[in-house]
């Protein structure tokens, strides 16, 4: 099932609120998790796995590696419901 | 080796009588239960239904939202408890100046039992992937408690947290003592923690037959030494001191609050649950206390014993008068487990607190609900009330299943 790409921006930064902590304002594509966010290596898996459920789809550990920004998980969740 | 000297300049307590030190020692003071009716879970198909819950613990105020998920409840007790006893010894400037001399000895009986139960649970409804958070084993893991505080105010010294069932708090703050004594460091944050009100928790100790199953009189249902104990009264919650040594102290001009003086520990090699019918164990924990503090028997004033409310009371009893002969009708001997349950892994941290207040305030802490003592427990119990006596020394007994006793004893601050 496809969904459209602001519902999409719209869930994961809800998603990334809730699981890192941090507010709407501070949540844009160019944010990295880590640099920006304050997300540690386990807290990119938190996050991962609420995505995951969130979006019905699996995310393979070396593709969670090259996820690295907001915009990143956008994208990536965008191409894999295009479908 | 020159000797040196151990005192206490914080502490941070949280139990069913409240969250600080505040507030618990003023309802021990006026004999006040904290024994309620089980919140946390559906306790109506278990024999015991009552327990001694923390109540209106907010952790936000001492841990961020997220990092709450990172903690299991006992160690955000423990967070919580550390804070407030480095807060009260006037520390809280983080990190120290010299932090490889300041360390953290907090231990806990059961440790995550809470997320292990939740976990356990999502893993069966959601599988593997995602039924189990990334942050589950530092969640539960005991040694999380020590290494959060560590954390938090920057202790890069000895970090260790000891796991002797009930008698972990007392023991967590023994080893401090020496490790202060042994010059491995100045400043220890030690205690205990624990968190296991949840179905395994009450339904384990169920099992055992070894909680009260009073459940129409919660706050009658801790009653030590009496004729008519019929168990423990679960509880929870987390006792943290911070210790320092006395030079160290002084040179910055804390508040000391009591000097810990002597600690003994031994092991029953006996049963797995059971103490031996003479307390012998017991017996040489207390004479290793009194010989570490180079004290006499006579010495003692006041006693706040392990005494659970079961059947062990009377064996403590027994050992008492074995290691204090005609001083024990002249000692007085509380247990305050009467009011706030016992916390378990935390017990000896909690009562070390009170053991430390009653020296300091010169007010020894009631036994409550002892309306029928045994005739097997025939000492001075200060029964229903707190009685004002000004005390040099005082010792707090802890006994854990394994046959692993800690005994401590603590002196009043020279003014």
């Amino acid at each position: 099932m496809s969904i459209d790409r602001a519902t999409i921006e719209r869930d994961v930064t809800a998603i990334i609120c809730e699981q890192l902590d941090v507010k709407t304002e501070d949540v844009s594509a160019g944010k990295s998790f880590n640099d920006d966010l304050g997300a540690d290596s386990l807290a990119i898996v938190e996050l991962v796995l609420a995505l995951e459920e969130k979006f019905d789809l699996k995310i393979p550990d070396d593709e969670v590696d090259t996820i690295k920004t907001v915009g990143d998980a956008i994208n990536y969740i965008a191409e894999k419901k295009k479908h | 080796m020159s000797t040196r000297r151990v005192v206490i300049t914080g502490m941070g307590v949280l139990s069913p009588l409240g969250i600080g030190v505040h507030d618990n020692w003023r309802r021990v003071c006026a004999g006040e239960s904290g024994i309620g009716a089980i919140t946390r879970f559906d306790a109506s198909a278990y024999p015991t239904r009552i327990a001694g819950e923390v109540r209106d613990f907010d952790a936000t105020r001492w841990i961020a939202k997220k990092e709450q998920r990172q903690m299991d409840l006992f160690i955000q007790y423990a967070v919580a408890a550390a804070a407030m006893a480095v807060e009260d010894a006037g520390l809280q400037a983080a990190p120290p100046a010299d932090p490889e001399r300041y360390g953290v000895f907090v231990g806990a009986g059961l440790g995550g039992i809470t997320t292990l139960e939740a976990t356990m649970l999502s893993l069966q409804e959601k599988g593997p992937r995602h039924g189990i958070s990334p942050y589950f084993v530092p969640a539960i893991i005991v040694n999380l408690a020590a290494g959060q505080i560590s954390i938090r105010h920057g202790c890069k010294g000895p970090n260790l947290s000891h796991v002797s069932a009930c008698s972990t708090g007392a023991h967590s703050i023994g080893e401090a003592f020496r490790t202060i004594a042994h010059d491995d460091a100045d400043v220890m944050i030690a205690g205990g923690t624990e968190s296991t009100v949840t179905p395994l928790g009450i339904g384990g100790f169920c099992s055992s037959r070894a909680l009260s199953g009073r459940n129409d009189a919660p706050t009658k249902a801790s009653r030590p030494f009496s004729a008519s104990r019929d168990g423990f009264v679960l509880s929870e919650g987390c006792g943290i001191l911070v210790l320092e040594e006395l030079g160290h102290a002084r040179a910055r001009g804390a508040r000391i609050l009591g000097e810990i003086v002597g600690y003994g520990l031994t092991g029953d090699a006996y049963h797995i649950t059971m103490p031996p019918p003479t307390g012998e164990g017991a017996q040489r924990c207390m004479r290793m206390a009194l010989r570490d503090g180079k004290l006499q028997p006579e010495q003692i004033g006041y006693i706040n014993a392990h005494g659970t409310s079961t059947g062990a009371d009377a064996i403590e009893t027994q050992a008492i008068r074995a290691v204090f002969g005609a001083h024990a009708d002249r000692l007085a001997v509380s247990s305050t487990k009467s009011m706030h349950g016992h916390l378990l892994g935390a017990a000896g941290g909690l009562e070390a607190a009170i053991s430390i207040l009653a020296l300091r305030d010169g007010i020894l802490p009631p036994t409550i609900n002892l309306d029928d003592p045994d005739p097997a427990c025939d000492l001075d119990y200060v029964p229903h009330v707190a009685r004002h006596v000004q005390v040099e020394y005082a010792m707090s007994n802890s006994f854990g299943f394994g046959g692993t006793n800690a005994c401590l004893v603590f002196r009043k601050a020279e003014n």
